[in-house]
């Protein structure tokens, strides 16, 4: 019961931003390219629900814009490291053993070795800073996670029965690791895929912050942070909103997650009934 | 003097009834039996007794041990019972003990905790007394020994040291031999037996299996879905065998199912000199690798109709050997034939070559893909036939095959959770058969199985064989399975075939000293 | 156990090796000419030759790899470009920022985050357990640099218990180093701890359902005699991954975090590099922290051995 409150309550929260994002594309209250300084730095009103920032553009529009940039990075990002990982732990645990496997794993390894904060630097650093920096930065990351999470079920399966039973079927590796440990992964993947897509807000939240992601004027919700900073003091409305909006949807998206792995989780449904 | 007395005992957990209405008593001194199919109660009977049930629990009825109520003692007089005066042995050796704590410490444990004054060092110097009447020799067993450096026997006898530490009045073993190996099943029921009697402990063994309790107990428990079905002595209720279910069990436990194969002299498998080798983790960096020699120098042959058994205990290379005749291992030597085509290793066999060979596992939960139905996944052998089927065809095929085992057409449609154990077996054998292949390899195919569905498989097999023809490769650790349905057995140790022959003459007269260890080593019902 | 560290340590090096040629292949291979690139667009051509040539950018890439590396190993980290001081003493320099800012939030964030998982955990399904988890949620959804601007508005523009940025230095005293360091490190140390505590709970509430728990009981020890006997050094063996993996996320965080509140540490001077192309400070200090993270998980490697003797058998 508790599992599915917490899967409505974490698709409502990360689902109110992401229909902002793709309503952005339509509709926002007010356009955020002109700057109208007359209009600057005003407390939430009825005119502007969530007030303006430094150059009188209307918050609650540069946050459903920020939310467009957050989660196309987010989404492209995990989806290079879905898309990477897993075949790479698909081949790694079909060939336990093998150099293949050898030469995934010290992959992994040297990978975790660089913080996603690390790779964007070094690429920003050669290319100069931008969201698809981000994007690879934080993809980078991803691929070893999901890597490493493929390959070790991965394994787990192949050691099981039905495995063995579809090689007596005489199916080869390839179609095995598609047509049975794929489809037993997907649960799994899901999930971690649905936290790894929280995390990776939040990391895309701190690289613009710090101006390795998304340049203005296309805003994010890292870079309104950082735009708030100085002027905390006068107007800590500014800080709020871009603020909340990354605590939702990662509250949301983690909420999501976890009410995901119980209901996913052989081990708590048999606890359950 | 009574030392356990269990009266009108019902259990609940979350609603839900597991016991009902159980009474037993055990005397100082006796052993008594608890016999039950999974799903019996019996391991719970156990719990009760010890206080240590899953959360939403609720018990009725009187439990007395030694004196104590422990149905309404407090949770400090339980923790003073538990391991002091009423000791406990579990299933599982390979995970009852701490993987991060040493022997010593963790038999020393026992002592020190209902002994809180004594000095570590004599804690120490009685847990090593405790593990040498376990037989665990301290010039080969230090207390310094983690348990992930002893055998699966080996790390139960630490369990048995640290529950007879303070030489306990009562002794509970749940299931204490059913994951070990035959041979070390002997030698762990003797150690029983003689810890019994050399402290005049109650021994309340539980178990599935009738032989193991024949041998050992005074007194005999049946139980059957929560409740007790018969009790009364052990000599008497094997005699007069008076309740229907006692009769069915043990009719179940020694059943040898009617056959009528005709064996040609047509070798259909012949294994020519095999040998897998697996390289082990290189001691050191320069030093070359070494090898494990898990099948050593194997050859054996299967005839057209015949059914051969393939008998060893765990670690003896008969998986890697049914791996290997599968196609699905490399080996390093030798070659293996199958109606005189040779299989090659590591490759993808030719589907003709495959459909000829079929297998069934021993694990009815784990040998199906969860997410498909029964349908799909009995004809996945289908491709093999190499022509393609119209839809109606293949539901045809599929409802023929699943007729065969005893199920129906429309179990097609079900997925393989709405199936019993036993059923999934037939599912498995349904797979196995609808590519009409000439030889099915049996791994453990009955082992995970409750005697009675047991019994049930194997008539079936047997059915089957008749009617089609089949020839079966039997691989078993279980010699009582092997000797009813067997016309062949070869006898496995150590990667090596020690004994072959006629399964009659083998049982009855078995040559080598290891088959005579292992045929002795089997509990056999009065 | 010796062979244990031998492999370890030779698998330390490799990735030390690999992670060294893609940070220099990264900076001054794919870049082109990396002296034309730092010096921009406008540059004269005789500036770029002469950089070129105070660089040692005329040697082949292999033989500049190896002068780095060897630079690097003797404690050379080169001289940077902009402020024309050697590279190791502004590292030195500034690592007794960033360093300390590190360990304190990783201290904090174990110190919070045992008690409260163990708690949660002993009492799992129960009121304390879920309040717990709901702020453990809440604590990984905060960004750390927001958390941290928040604290500078309560403690500090609020309550003016704290400065709201900058370094006395370590020579004002302890007292005061540390108290600049406070803010900053609870902003670091929250949201991680946050994490560490729910998996510290999951990790013990899977070695409760362990068979050898069951066993314990049976030998009459009580629920919390058996948590702590038996259960936290089983617990622990996921929840030092973790730990090894946070390190690398709080030094990650330590270069965020000193932007907040205008710490001259590592992370300053990293993104002051990045805007003048000092591109030997760039790698310097990415090298740096890489080999940080490496080490640290070394010590993590060691640490499993410590506590599971299946790892250091002798065999």
């Amino acid at each position: 019961m508790k599992t599915y409150q917490n899967i409505v309550l974490g698709a409502l929260l990360s689902g109110i931003f992401m229909v902002a994002a793709i309503v952005s594309f339509v509709w926002i209250p007010y356009d955020i390219e002109s700057l109208n300084i007359a209009e600057r730095m005003r407390p939430p009103t009825m005119v502007h629900p969530l007030g303006t920032d430094h150059f009188g553009r209307d918050i609650l529009s540069m946050v459903m814009v920020g939310a467009r940039t957050s989660i196309a990075v987010a989404l492209v990002a995990v989806g290079i490291g879905m898309g990477l990982g897993v075949p790479l732990g698909l081949a790694a645990a079909a060939q336990k053993g093998s150099l293949l496997d050898e030469i995934i794993g010290r992959g992994n390894d040297l990978v975790f070795a660089f913080p996603s904060l690390l790779i964007a630097i070094l690429i920003t650093a050669t290319f100069g800073p931008s969201a698809l920096n981000a994007i690879i930065a934080i993809g980078i990351f991803n691929v070893p996670v999901f890597a490493r999470l493929t390959r070790g079920s991965a394994l787990s399966l192949w050691k099981r029965e039905f495995i063995m039973a579809a090689q007596v079927s005489g199916k080869n590796t390839v179609r095995i690791s598609v047509e049975h440990i794929l489809p037993n992964l997907s649960n799994l993947l899901i999930v971690q895929g649905t936290i790894q897509f929280s995390l990776a807000i939040l990391a895309e939240a701190a690289l613009s912050y710090v101006g390795l992601g998304a340049q203005p004027p296309t805003p994010s919700w890292g870079r309104m942070l950082a735009d708030s900073q100085t002027m905390i003091s006068l107007a800590p409305h500014l800080a709020l909103a871009p603020g909340l909006a990354i605590v939702f949807t990662v509250l949301g998206l983690n909420l999501l997650g976890d009410g995901l792995r119980d209901v996913f989780d052989p081990r708590l449904r048999r606890e359950r009934t | 003097m009574t030392l356990l007395r269990i009266e009108n005992l019902s259990l609940k957990i979350r609603g839900i009834p597991i016991l009902n209405d159980i009474s037993m008593s055990l005397d100082e001194g006796r052993v008594l039996g608890v016999i039950g199919e999974s799903g019996s109660g019996k391991s719970m009977t156990a719990f009760s007794i010890l206080q240590l049930l899953p959360k939403g629990s609720t018990t009725t009825g009187r439990l007395c041990v030694d004196g104590l109520d422990t149905l309404e003692a407090s949770e400090e007089d339980l923790c003073k019972m538990r391991g002091n005066d009423v000791s406990i042995v579990f299933q599982e050796p390979m995970t009852a003990l701490n993987p991060l704590k040493n022997i010593g410490q963790q038999v020393a444990e026992s002592i020190l905790i209902h002994e809180p004054n004594t000095k570590r060092s004599d804690a120490l110097e009685r847990a090593q007394e405790a593990l040498q009447r376990c037989e665990l020799p301290a010039s080969r067993f230090p207390t310094t020994l983690y348990p992930h450096e002893l055998s699966g026997g080996q790390r139960q006898r630490v369990v048995i040291a640290l529950a007879i530490a303070l030489r306990p009045k009562l002794l509970i073993a749940d299931e204490p031999t059913t994951a070990l190996d035959v041979t070390t099943q002997a030698e762990i029921l003797g150690l029983l037996k003689r810890l019994v009697e050399e402290d005049g402990m109650g021994l309340l063994l539980i178990s599935h299996d009738l032989a193991v309790v024949a041998d050992m107990a005074d007194d005999i428990v049946i139980m059957k879905d929560g409740q007790i079905v018969e009790s009364g002595a052990a000599a008497s209720i094997f005699q007069e065998l008076k309740h229907p279910y006692t009769r069915a069990l043990y009719e179940a436990s020694s059943h040898v199912p009617e056959r009528t194969q005709q064996s040609a002299r047509r070798p259909l498998l012949t294994v020519r000199d095999v040998v897998r080798d697996y390289q082990l983790p290189r001691r050191s960096l320069f030093s070359a690798p070494e090898h494990f020699r898990a099948v050593d120098h194997v050859s054996f042959e299967v005839f057209k109709g015949e059914s051969v058994g393939l008998v060893g205990e765990s670690g003896c290379g008969k998986s890697t050997l049914t791996r290997a005749i599968l196609g699905l291992e490399q080996i390093q030597e030798g070659e293996v034939f199958l109606n005189g085509t040779v299989i090659q290793h590591g490759k993808q066999m030719k589907h003709s070559l495959r459909r000829q060979m079929q297998a069934v596992f021993q694990d009815p939960y784990g040998s199906f893909n969860p997410r498909h139905h029964v349908g799909r996944l009995i004809s996945e052998p289908l491709h093999l036939l190499g022509e393609a089927m119209t839809t109606i065809d293949k539901q045809e095929t599929i409802a023929a095959a699943l007729r065969a085992v005893g199920l129906t057409s429309d179990d097609q449609y079900k997925y393989i959770h709405e199936f019993s154990g036993g059923q999934r077996q037939r599912i498995a054998i349904a797979r196995a058969l609808i590519v009409e292949p000439e030889l099915i390899l049996l791994d453990e195919a009955t082992s995970a199985l409750d005697v009675s569905i047991r019994a049930q498989i194997l008539d079936l097999l047997a059915d089957l064989a008749t009617t089609r023809g089949l020839t079966y490769l039997f691989i078993s650790h279980d010699l009582s399975v092997v000797r009813s349905i067997t016309d062949r057995v070869l006898v496995m140790s150590a990667g090596k075939i020690v004994e072959e022959g006629a399964t009659n003459d083998v049982f009855e007269r078995p040559r080598h000293a290891y088959t005579k260890e292992l045929i002795a080593a089997s509990p056999t019902l009065p | 156990m010796t062979r244990y560290i031998l492999t370890r340590l030779s698998s330390l090096l490799i990735s030390l090796v690999i992670a060294s040629i893609v940070i220099f292949g990264l900076i001054e291979i794919i870049p082109g000419d990396p002296a034309a690139f730092m010096l921009g667009i406008n540059a004269q051509e005789d500036t770029i030759d002469a950089l070129r040539a105070e660089l040692g950018l005329d040697a082949s890439p292999i033989a500049r790899y190896f002068a780095w590396v060897s630079g690097m190993v003797t404690g050379d980290f080169g001289t940077s470009y902009t402020y024309r001081t050697p590279v190791t003493e502004m590292i030195a320099e500034r690592l007794w920022i960033s360093l300390p800012l590190a360990l304190i939030a990783l201290a904090l964030s174990t110190l919070i985050a045992f008690p409260v998982g163990i708690l949660a955990a002993s009492k799992r399904g129960s009121i304390t357990d879920t309040v717990i988890m709901g702020f453990t949620q809440l604590g990984v959804a905060i960004p750390n640099f927001w958390f941290a601007m928040l604290m500078v508005l309560v403690f500090a523009i609020n309550l003016r218990w704290f400065s709201a940025g900058g370094f006395p230095g370590w020579d004002d005293g302890l007292f005061a180093g540390l108290k600049a360091l406070t803010l900053p490190a609870i902003s670091l140390a929250l949201p991680q701890a946050s994490i560490l505590a729910r998996v510290m709970r999951s990790a013990l509430i899977d070695t409760l359902d362990e068979d050898f728990m069951r066993t314990a009981r049976a030998k009459g020890l009580t629920q919390r005699q058996a948590i702590r006997r038996h259960a936290l050094r089983n617990a622990m063996i996921p929840v030092l991954t973790i730990i090894g993996l946070q390190f690398s996320f709080l030094l990650a965080g330590a270069i965020i975090i000193e932007n907040v509140f205008f710490l001259p540490g590592l992370g300053r001077l990293i993104f002051q590099a990045i805007s003048q192309r000092d591109l030997i400070v760039v790698e310097s200090v990415v090298m740096l922290l890489v080999f940080a993270v490496i080490v640290v998980n070394f010590a993590v490697d060691i640490a499993y051995a410590l506590v599971d003797p299946r790892l250091r058998r002798k065999a």
